[in-house]
Protein backbone atom coordinates (compact mmCIF):
# COMPACT_ATOMS: atom_id res chain seq x y z
CA UNK A 1 0.00 0.00 0.00
CA UNK A 2 0.80 3.44 -0.71
CA UNK A 3 1.96 5.75 1.83
CA UNK A 4 -0.94 8.37 1.25
CA UNK A 5 -3.14 4.84 0.95
CA UNK A 6 -1.78 3.84 4.42
CA UNK A 7 -2.25 7.36 5.72
CA UNK A 8 -5.61 7.33 4.86
CA UNK A 9 -6.26 4.00 5.74
CA UNK A 10 -5.17 4.98 9.59
CA UNK A 11 -8.07 7.87 9.25
CA UNK A 12 -10.58 5.81 8.00
CA UNK A 13 -9.95 2.96 10.96
CA UNK A 14 -10.09 5.56 13.59
CA UNK A 15 -13.52 7.15 12.03
CA UNK A 16 -15.92 5.44 14.57
CA UNK A 17 -13.57 7.38 17.39
CA UNK A 18 -13.75 10.48 15.56
CA UNK A 19 -17.83 10.89 15.39
CA UNK A 20 -17.77 9.82 19.30
CA UNK A 21 -15.00 12.31 19.83
CA UNK A 22 -16.87 15.46 18.68
CA UNK A 23 -19.23 15.56 21.17
CA UNK A 24 -17.09 14.90 23.75
CA UNK A 25 -14.52 17.44 23.21
CA UNK A 26 -17.49 20.15 22.43
CA UNK A 27 -18.26 19.41 25.88
CA UNK A 28 -14.46 19.91 27.11
CA UNK A 29 -14.17 23.48 25.15
CA UNK A 30 -17.56 24.05 27.32
CA UNK A 31 -16.72 23.27 30.35
CA UNK A 32 -13.20 24.77 29.75
CA UNK A 33 -14.54 27.97 29.22
CA UNK A 34 -17.16 28.38 32.01
CA UNK A 35 -14.52 26.82 34.50
CA UNK A 36 -12.71 31.17 33.17
CA UNK A 37 -10.20 29.55 30.92
CA UNK A 38 -10.33 31.62 27.78
CA UNK A 39 -10.90 30.25 24.14
CA UNK A 40 -7.09 30.69 23.48
CA UNK A 41 -6.53 28.54 26.43
CA UNK A 42 -8.90 25.83 26.33
CA UNK A 43 -7.14 25.44 22.89
CA UNK A 44 -3.75 25.50 23.73
CA UNK A 45 -4.81 22.55 26.28
CA UNK A 46 -6.24 20.43 23.55
CA UNK A 47 -3.17 21.26 21.48
CA UNK A 48 -0.98 20.57 23.70
CA UNK A 49 -1.67 18.01 26.15
CA UNK A 50 -4.24 15.84 23.76
CA UNK A 51 -5.68 13.57 26.45
CA UNK A 52 -9.22 13.59 27.22
CA UNK A 53 -9.58 12.34 30.84
CA UNK A 54 -6.77 14.50 31.92
CA UNK A 55 -8.39 17.49 30.37
CA UNK A 56 -11.37 16.88 32.07
CA UNK A 57 -10.26 16.24 35.61
CA UNK A 58 -8.09 19.08 35.52
CA UNK A 59 -11.06 21.67 34.49
CA UNK A 60 -12.44 20.00 37.63
CA UNK A 61 -9.54 20.93 39.56
CA UNK A 62 -8.83 24.13 38.16
CA UNK A 63 -9.21 27.33 40.66
CA UNK A 64 -7.24 30.37 41.22
CA UNK A 65 -4.34 31.04 41.65
CA UNK A 66 -3.75 27.87 39.24
CA UNK A 67 -2.47 25.08 41.43
CA UNK A 68 0.52 24.49 38.87
CA UNK A 69 2.19 21.19 40.80
CA UNK A 70 -0.88 19.22 41.70
CA UNK A 71 -2.19 19.78 37.90
CA UNK A 72 1.31 18.80 36.71
CA UNK A 73 0.82 15.41 38.75
CA UNK A 74 -2.31 14.82 38.15
CA UNK A 75 -1.36 14.68 34.65
CA UNK A 76 1.16 12.26 35.77
CA UNK A 77 -1.36 10.02 37.96
CA UNK A 78 -4.11 10.12 35.31
CA UNK A 79 -1.55 8.96 32.30
CA UNK A 80 1.11 6.84 34.15
CA UNK A 81 -0.89 4.08 31.87
CA UNK A 82 0.66 5.48 29.08
CA UNK A 83 4.03 4.10 29.61
CA UNK A 84 2.59 0.30 29.92
CA UNK A 85 0.66 0.97 26.45
CA UNK A 86 4.18 2.81 24.80
CA UNK A 87 6.01 -0.35 26.09
CA UNK A 88 3.96 -2.13 24.29
CA UNK A 89 3.25 -0.65 21.60
CA UNK A 90 6.77 0.51 21.07
CA UNK A 91 7.73 -3.32 20.61
CA UNK A 92 5.35 -2.79 16.95
CA UNK A 93 7.07 0.27 16.09
CA UNK A 94 10.35 -1.78 13.87
CA UNK A 95 9.85 0.90 11.04
CA UNK A 96 9.59 3.55 12.90
CA UNK A 97 12.91 6.06 12.71
CA UNK A 98 13.92 7.32 15.99
CA UNK A 99 12.41 11.00 15.58
CA UNK A 100 9.04 9.28 14.22
CA UNK A 101 8.99 7.04 17.51
CA UNK A 102 9.53 10.02 19.54
CA UNK A 103 6.80 12.36 17.23
CA UNK A 104 4.19 9.29 17.14
CA UNK A 105 4.68 8.67 21.05
CA UNK A 106 2.68 12.45 21.17
CA UNK A 107 0.22 10.98 19.57
CA UNK A 108 -1.10 8.31 22.04
CA UNK A 109 -3.92 8.42 23.44
CA UNK A 110 -6.15 5.04 24.32
CA UNK A 111 -8.08 5.18 21.07
CA UNK A 112 -5.31 5.66 18.52
CA UNK A 113 -3.16 3.06 20.27
CA UNK A 114 -6.03 0.15 20.52
CA UNK A 115 -6.34 0.53 16.75
CA UNK A 116 -2.51 0.46 16.41
CA UNK A 117 -2.40 -2.43 18.41
CA UNK A 118 -5.29 -4.24 16.75
CA UNK A 119 -3.47 -3.59 13.47
CA UNK A 120 -0.08 -4.73 14.54
CA UNK A 121 -1.74 -8.32 15.22
CA UNK A 122 -3.20 -8.21 11.82
CA UNK A 123 -0.38 -6.61 9.90
CA UNK A 124 3.14 -4.63 10.55
CA UNK A 125 2.24 -1.53 11.95
CA UNK A 126 3.67 1.86 9.24
CA UNK A 127 4.17 4.65 10.29
CA UNK A 128 1.47 6.11 7.69
CA UNK A 129 -1.05 4.03 9.52
CA UNK A 130 -0.36 5.69 13.06
CA UNK A 131 -0.12 9.22 11.66
CA UNK A 132 -3.15 8.73 9.99
CA UNK A 133 -4.90 7.89 12.99
CA UNK A 134 -3.26 10.04 15.43
CA UNK A 135 -3.37 13.18 13.45
CA UNK A 136 -6.95 12.74 11.89
CA UNK A 137 -7.70 12.34 15.77
CA UNK A 138 -6.22 15.40 17.11
CA UNK A 139 -7.51 17.29 14.09
CA UNK A 140 -11.09 16.42 15.16
CA UNK A 141 -10.37 16.66 18.66
CA UNK A 142 -8.98 20.32 18.36
CA UNK A 143 -12.01 21.51 16.02
CA UNK A 144 -14.26 20.58 18.29
CA UNK A 145 -13.10 21.80 21.16
CA UNK A 146 -12.83 24.79 19.13
CA UNK A 147 -15.94 24.56 18.43
CA UNK A 148 -17.14 24.07 22.26
CA UNK A 149 -14.88 27.21 23.85
CA UNK A 150 -16.51 29.65 21.24
CA UNK A 151 -20.41 28.54 21.38
CA UNK A 152 -20.43 28.15 25.28
CA UNK A 153 -23.20 26.55 27.38
CA UNK A 154 -25.93 25.10 25.75
CA UNK A 155 -24.88 22.15 23.79
CA UNK A 156 -26.39 19.69 25.90
CA UNK A 157 -25.21 16.73 27.48
CA UNK A 158 -23.54 13.78 25.23
CA UNK A 159 -25.54 11.44 27.73
CA UNK A 160 -28.80 12.06 26.69
CA UNK A 161 -27.51 11.29 23.22
CA UNK A 162 -25.73 7.71 24.63
CA UNK A 163 -22.48 8.87 23.19
CA UNK A 164 -20.62 8.55 26.87
CA UNK A 165 -20.82 4.97 26.11
CA UNK A 166 -19.34 4.86 22.33
CA UNK A 167 -16.00 5.17 23.56
CA UNK A 168 -16.54 2.57 25.99
CA UNK A 169 -18.42 0.56 22.86
CA UNK A 170 -15.40 0.46 20.79
CA UNK A 171 -13.01 -0.38 23.60
CA UNK A 172 -15.30 -3.42 23.88
CA UNK A 173 -15.12 -4.21 20.16
CA UNK A 174 -11.58 -3.74 19.99
CA UNK A 175 -11.10 -6.39 23.21
CA UNK A 176 -12.92 -9.31 20.83
CA UNK A 177 -9.59 -9.01 19.20
CA UNK A 178 -7.26 -10.12 21.95
CA UNK A 179 -8.52 -13.15 22.50
CA UNK A 180 -5.86 -15.96 22.70
CA UNK A 181 -6.76 -18.34 25.54
CA UNK A 182 -7.42 -18.81 28.96
CA UNK A 183 -5.19 -16.91 29.95
CA UNK A 184 -6.87 -13.87 28.32
CA UNK A 185 -10.05 -14.75 30.66
CA UNK A 186 -7.72 -14.82 33.39
CA UNK A 187 -6.25 -11.07 32.73
CA UNK A 188 -9.61 -10.03 32.04
CA UNK A 189 -10.89 -11.17 34.66
CA UNK A 190 -8.13 -9.98 37.11
CA UNK A 191 -8.01 -6.66 35.31
CA UNK A 192 -11.54 -6.21 35.20
CA UNK A 193 -12.21 -7.14 39.30
CA UNK A 194 -9.63 -5.08 40.39
CA UNK A 195 -10.39 -1.84 38.30
CA UNK A 196 -14.15 -1.55 39.14
CA UNK A 197 -13.35 -2.30 42.80
CA UNK A 198 -10.69 0.69 42.95
CA UNK A 199 -13.12 2.49 41.28
CA UNK A 200 -15.60 2.45 43.57
CA UNK A 201 -13.43 2.63 46.81
CA UNK A 202 -10.64 5.34 45.89
CA UNK A 203 -11.34 8.56 44.80
CA UNK A 204 -9.72 9.89 41.12
CA UNK A 205 -8.24 7.73 37.93
CA UNK A 206 -6.02 5.21 39.90
CA UNK A 207 -8.50 2.54 39.07
CA UNK A 208 -6.91 2.30 35.29
CA UNK A 209 -3.57 1.55 36.58
CA UNK A 210 -4.70 -0.77 39.16
CA UNK A 211 -7.04 -2.86 37.02
CA UNK A 212 -4.19 -2.79 34.40
CA UNK A 213 -1.32 -3.86 36.40
CA UNK A 214 -2.97 -6.63 38.48
CA UNK A 215 -4.23 -7.65 34.50
CA UNK A 216 -0.08 -7.88 33.68
CA UNK A 217 0.86 -9.63 36.89
CA UNK A 218 -1.88 -12.57 36.66
CA UNK A 219 -0.37 -12.45 32.99
CA UNK A 220 3.45 -12.92 34.15
CA UNK A 221 2.58 -15.18 36.90
CA UNK A 222 0.16 -17.48 34.20
CA UNK A 223 3.60 -17.49 31.94
CA UNK A 224 4.38 -20.83 31.11
CA UNK A 225 7.77 -22.02 29.09
CA UNK A 226 6.05 -24.32 26.92
CA UNK A 227 3.39 -21.62 25.07
CA UNK A 228 3.10 -21.83 21.79
CA UNK A 229 5.46 -20.07 20.02
CA UNK A 230 3.56 -19.62 16.67
CA UNK A 231 0.94 -17.74 18.93
CA UNK A 232 3.15 -15.80 20.65
CA UNK A 233 4.69 -14.49 16.67
CA UNK A 234 1.43 -13.72 15.83
CA UNK A 235 0.96 -11.21 18.75
CA UNK A 236 4.14 -9.46 17.71
CA UNK A 237 4.43 -9.10 13.96
CA UNK A 238 8.21 -9.00 12.62
CA UNK B 1 -8.35 35.89 22.85
CA UNK B 2 -6.65 36.49 26.48
CA UNK B 3 -3.47 34.20 27.68
CA UNK B 4 -3.05 34.32 31.53
CA UNK B 5 0.69 33.64 31.98
CA UNK B 6 -0.04 31.22 34.93
CA UNK B 7 -2.65 29.32 33.12
CA UNK B 8 -0.24 28.91 30.26
CA UNK B 9 2.38 27.75 32.42
CA UNK B 10 0.02 25.32 34.11
CA UNK B 11 -0.85 23.84 30.41
CA UNK B 12 2.44 23.56 29.42
CA UNK B 13 3.32 21.65 32.34
CA UNK B 14 0.31 19.55 32.26
CA UNK B 15 1.45 18.91 28.64
CA UNK B 16 5.06 18.07 29.08
CA UNK B 17 4.41 15.58 32.12
CA UNK B 18 1.16 13.81 29.53
CA UNK B 19 4.57 13.71 27.30
CA UNK B 20 6.32 12.50 29.64
CA UNK B 21 4.25 9.05 30.30
CA UNK B 22 3.73 9.24 26.72
CA UNK B 23 7.41 8.62 26.12
CA UNK B 24 7.96 6.58 29.09
CA UNK B 25 7.40 3.25 27.54
CA UNK B 26 10.01 3.52 24.59
CA UNK B 27 12.44 3.94 27.55
CA UNK B 28 11.10 1.18 29.50
CA UNK B 29 11.40 -1.25 26.87
CA UNK B 30 15.43 -0.06 26.32
CA UNK B 31 15.67 -1.26 30.31
CA UNK B 32 14.14 -4.65 29.90
CA UNK B 33 14.65 -7.47 28.20
CA UNK B 34 11.61 -8.54 26.32
CA UNK B 35 11.61 -12.01 26.66
CA UNK B 36 9.73 -15.18 28.31
CA UNK B 37 8.18 -13.39 31.57
CA UNK B 38 8.39 -9.89 30.56
CA UNK B 39 7.21 -10.54 26.76
CA UNK B 40 3.96 -12.17 28.72
CA UNK B 41 3.34 -9.14 30.73
CA UNK B 42 3.59 -6.89 27.60
CA UNK B 43 1.63 -8.89 25.59
CA UNK B 44 -0.96 -8.70 28.32
CA UNK B 45 -1.12 -4.72 28.22
CA UNK B 46 -3.38 -4.19 25.42
CA UNK B 47 -6.54 -6.50 26.95
CA UNK B 48 -5.70 -5.34 30.31
CA UNK B 49 -5.46 -1.68 30.15
CA UNK B 50 -8.71 -1.77 27.80
CA UNK B 51 -10.84 -4.17 30.38
CA UNK B 52 -9.24 -1.30 33.32
CA UNK B 53 -11.05 1.53 31.28
CA UNK B 54 -14.20 0.25 30.69
CA UNK B 55 -15.19 -1.92 33.90
CA UNK B 56 -16.54 0.54 36.05
CA UNK B 57 -18.88 1.63 32.81
CA UNK B 58 -19.94 -1.74 32.25
CA UNK B 59 -19.51 -3.19 36.09
CA UNK B 60 -20.25 -0.68 38.26
CA UNK B 61 -22.51 2.10 36.83
CA UNK B 62 -26.23 0.56 36.53
CA UNK B 63 -28.12 -2.44 34.25
CA UNK B 64 -28.66 -0.22 31.51
CA UNK B 65 -24.94 0.14 30.74
CA UNK B 66 -23.42 -3.24 31.97
CA UNK B 67 -27.04 -4.76 29.34
CA UNK B 68 -25.40 -2.86 26.72
CA UNK B 69 -22.16 -3.60 26.95
CA UNK B 70 -23.30 -7.71 26.36
CA UNK B 71 -24.91 -6.67 23.49
CA UNK B 72 -21.85 -4.52 22.14
CA UNK B 73 -20.02 -8.09 22.96
CA UNK B 74 -21.83 -9.97 20.74
CA UNK B 75 -22.37 -7.62 17.69
CA UNK B 76 -18.61 -7.37 17.65
CA UNK B 77 -17.96 -10.91 17.48
CA UNK B 78 -20.63 -10.86 14.07
CA UNK B 79 -20.29 -7.19 12.68
CA UNK B 80 -17.64 -4.57 11.89
CA UNK B 81 -16.28 -2.58 14.38
CA UNK B 82 -18.90 0.75 13.29
CA UNK B 83 -21.65 -1.35 13.39
CA UNK B 84 -21.48 -2.91 16.45
CA UNK B 85 -20.90 0.69 17.99
CA UNK B 86 -23.71 1.93 16.65
CA UNK B 87 -25.70 -0.66 18.58
CA UNK B 88 -23.80 -0.45 21.13
CA UNK B 89 -25.24 3.31 21.53
CA UNK B 90 -28.67 3.01 20.27
CA UNK B 91 -28.91 -0.27 23.22
CA UNK B 92 -27.66 1.98 25.56
CA UNK B 93 -29.89 4.97 25.08
CA UNK B 94 -33.10 2.51 25.03
CA UNK B 95 -31.92 0.40 28.04
CA UNK B 96 -31.67 3.67 29.90
CA UNK B 97 -35.32 5.11 28.74
CA UNK B 98 -36.27 1.84 29.79
CA UNK B 99 -34.99 1.10 32.78
CA UNK B 100 -34.93 4.85 33.82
Amino acid sequence: MSRRADFAAGAFAIAPVLAAAIPIALLFGTLSVAKGLSVAETSLMSMTVFAGALQFVAIDQWSNPVPIGLLAFTALVVNIRHVLMGASLGRSMGDFSSPQKYAGMFFLTDESWAFAEQRARKASLTPAFYFGSGVALWSVWNIASLAGAVLGAGLGDPAAYGFDFAFSAVFIAILTGFWSNWRTGAVLLASGAVSALVKLSVDGAWYIMAGALAGIIVAAILHAEDENPRETDRIMPS
Amino acid sequence: MSLDPHTVLAILAMAAATYLTRLGGLWLLRLANVRGRTRAALDAVPPAVLMAVIAPTVFATGPAETIAAGITLLAAFRLPLLAAVAIGVASVVGLRMLLG
